[in-house]
């Protein structure tokens, strides 16, 4: 790497299901203003601005970068457009990453958002393939036959998601921009709720959202002057593979272990459960905590069950998973990879609030997408690397 | 910064329908020529990036499907921008700058005939304040060449000795689509389209594909014919036309500023209307030395979300078969030249 790369700045606005409150225009600037006050910067001292989000018909505008270029400062300056699905909020930050690691750009902001009250996300989700059968409805009926067949390989007790799901709840509790708050969610409560894809429960699974994230990145000499504590950027990596074809493993798919794998090699990390101190990782249905895990090396494969199980995936537990309460309590599609990535730099910042990860040094930000096939990851640090 | 080079180049016949392929297959076409071309085994591409739009498909995630055109497995460190492949292209190219890869792939692919291609990109403006208007791309690119013509004393007649040059220039081109003899006063005779624009002054709607694979100086493989990338940077403008002055286009000039864009034998610009060439010609201070869009440009083939990156191939051409040394590449986004990038190429 030519460069190093720091968090010297992040922000995200609060997400709720209509943001009748604002434009799109104003959704980003509401996270964009925060991300620059956090880094006590102006639009001025930025070089380059990269913003991410998922399909452009959410909110029917073609390349919405376009006409958003006036409210984020881009005026002559360079402005890039990412689309990696739902994987792209970690992807923008990655490339966003790359231009400071470049040598390119010393202040670059990242922002990301999605404003899905605009349309109906599950139906635009609900991707019917010219020449093939229609046989889904959202992402849920996607994805609810993986975890039925995780449950399978992994014999894991069948409560096992709602035990995820309360965790990220009650974690949401403390963080004031989550979208969805139970201030009296019980087990019960999550386990009476209604089936919506067998094995997904309402409460298990992610709403709908409008939000945005942004991040100010910098090089090393940015960083060190911020007063704040900057998250270093340890490593970033990204895989992709096909949707589908014979003999994929859309569980546990390879893309994911290879995206991991490629991380810590980056990182230098050996040990992921012992080296990372907390996760934040991409579960929008709340089985997706344990096939990640495995899937990131946290646990052997059909294991990671047992560590939601034991709790160590608790606030207080060895190995804290999705702090902020995750996509489970907000998912601003478009958005939702940056927030992984950006808690997992306020952690090591020590900037999560009530949410912080005692002593946390080294974090992990994690997306995915598309048919489980989009991967991005990266790993930060409290130290330069 | 790290010397890259174009290595290979790949693109589709253009044509006003390709009815014959599906997206994916045009992927792989293109990605197949150019792999093998650049003299590279496709398992040493380090990282891929494409860039297309999920509104000339109509479908969110379209470009999930081009993956299949890829072969990715095992899986690839691999990216997408929702813009013209050119931006691609830059991406790519940060990222064998970071020093994470030395090879790279970028392709594009677009197919404007499956909609209405004008009003498909009135959804491009401001959703509040513009786009309700109802006013499609052809409508806002004769508001800017209203306001060319206005001043200067320029005058139609300029304009369409771009569409007899670059419709001239692409019989030379076997993938072009639009070509063609054509005399200026019987153009200038035709009624307008949309006032001041004539239909010689916009481009055709087109399908197709196309791919480059770049490399590092270390990573030219033996015998390979590199092209390099001496300057690359894109600027954006303001969106609402109101807020620019639509005759000029300081983003280019200042792309061009910053990638170095002097001494240059050709010039290939994505200049989707008439006016916009001599615009972009004006900012980029080209002077009439520099041989203009010897593909024929945007004018006789303008795939969207492809163009852009055509522009990089097409100079890449020209350097390959010895006929300039040193060129420019321009790529455009958006309405009016709204965002722009250039890239300066040379020969080894």
């Amino acid at each position: 790497m030519a460069e190093r790369c720091a968090v010297i700045g992040v922000g995200q606005t609060r997400h709720e299901s209509k943001r009748i409150d604002v434009s799109q225009v104003g959704l980003v600037r509401e996270a964009a203003l925060r991300a620059l006050e956090d880094a006590e910067l102006s639009w001025t001292d930025i070089d380059a601005v990269v913003i991410g989000k998922a399909p452009d018909l959410f909110e029917g505008v073609m390349m919405p970068e376009l006409f958003l270029a006036d409210a984020l400062g881009c005026s002559g300056k360079p402005m890039l457009r990412v689309h990696t699905a739902g994987s792209v909020g970690g992807s923008t930050a990655i490339v966003a990453a790359s231009l400071v690691e470049a040598g390119v750009h010393e202040r670059v902001l990242t922002v990301s958002y999605e404003k899905q009250s605009e349309s109906n996300a599950m139906w635009a989700l609900t991707i019917r393939m010219p020449f093939q059968q229609g046989i889904v409805a959202g992402a849920g009926g996607f994805f609810a036959p993986l975890i039925r067949s995780y449950m399978r390989r992994s014999k894991a007790p069948e409560d096992t998601g709602i035990r995820v799901a309360l965790k990220d709840r009650l974690n949401a509790l403390k963080n004031p921009y989550a979208h969805l708050k139970f201030p009296d969610v019980d087990f019960d409560q999550i386990a009476s709720s209604p089936m919506l894809w067998d094995p997904i429960r309402y409460l298990e699974t992610c709403p709908s959202s409008d939000g945005a994230c942004a991040m100010v990145l910098s090089s090393e000499k940015p960083a060190k002057q911020a007063s704040k504590t900057p998250a270093w950027v340890h490593a970033t990596s990204m895989r992709t593979e096909p949707t589908m074809f014979a003999g994929r493993d859309q569980v546990n798919p390879q893309a994911g272990k290879d995206a991991a794998k490629d991380l810590y090699a980056k990182a230098g990390i050996t040990d992921p459960r012992k080296q990372i101190d907390c996760a934040e990782i991409y579960v929008p249905f709340s089985w997706f905590e344990p096939m990640w895990l495995e899937n990131l090396g946290f646990a052997p494969e059909g294991e990671g069950w047992k560590m939601t199980y034991e709790g160590a995936t608790a606030l207080d537990g060895d190995m804290p998973i999705n702090m902020s309460g995750g996509v489970l309590s907000s998912n601003p599609i478009g958005a939702s990879g940056m927030l992984r990535f950006a808690e997992a730099a306020n952690q090591v910042r020590g900037e999560a609030g009530e949410h912080q990860v005692d002593g946390a040094k080294v974090a992990l930000g994690h997306a995915y997408g598309g048919g489980s096939q989009y991967f991005s990851m990266w790993i930060v640090g409290a130290e330069p690397r | 910064m790290r010397d890259v080079a174009i290595l290979s180049f790949a693109q589709t016949p253009y044509k006003r329908r390709e009815s014959e392929r599906t997206e994916v297959q045009m992927v792989l076409s293109v990605v197949t020529d150019a792999v093998e071309k650049s003299g590279l085994p496709k398992s040493d591409i380090g990282f891929t990036c494409s860039g297309s739009s999920d509104y000339l498909a109509g479908q969110s995630f379209a470009f999930v499907g081009a993956i299949d055109g890829l072969g990715a497995w095992p899986p690839i460190a691999e990216s997408h921008v929702e813009m013209d492949g050119a931006w691609a292209l830059y991406e790519a190219w940060i990222k064998i700058q970071t020093g994470m890869c030395n090879t790279a792939l970028a392709f594009s692919f677009g197919r404007a005939s499956m909609g209405s291609l004008p009003e498909t990109l009135n959804m491009q403006l401001d959703p509040y304040t513009l786009g309700p208007l109802g006013i499609d791309s052809i409508s806002m690119a004769a508001l800017q060449a209203r306001a060319w013509l206005d001043q200067d004393n320029h005058t139609e007649r300029q304009m369409a000795e771009v569409a007899v040059r670059s419709r001239k220039n692409a019989l030379n081109n076997p993938d072009a689509q639009l070509k063609g003899d054509f005399e200026v006063e019987k153009l200038l005779s035709e009624p307008y389209l949309i006032e001041p624009l004539h239909k010689h002054d916009c481009p055709p709607i087109t399908d197709g594909a196309n791919a480059v694979v770049i490399a590092a100086a270390d990573a030219v493989p033996s015998g390979a014919n590199p092209v390099w990338i001496r300057g690359i940077d894109h600027r954006i403008e303001p969106h609402q036309p109101g807020f620019r002055d639509l005759t000029q286009s300081p983003s280019t000039k200042l792309a061009g500023e910053k990638a170095g864009a002097t001494r240059l034998d050709i010039a290939e610009l994505h200049a989707p209307f008439t006016h916009q060439e001599l615009i972009l010609r004006d900012a980029l201070g080209l002077d009439d030395d520099v041989r203009i869009n010897p593909s024929g440009g945007a004018l006789a083939a303008n795939p969207m979300m492809v163009a852009g990156l055509t522009r990089m191939g097409e100079a890449c051409r020209e350097i390959w078969a010895g006929r300039a040394k040193r060129a420019l590449a321009h790529a455009t986004s958006g309405h009016c030249l709204q965002q722009n990038l250039v890239c300066v190429l040379e020969g080894d």
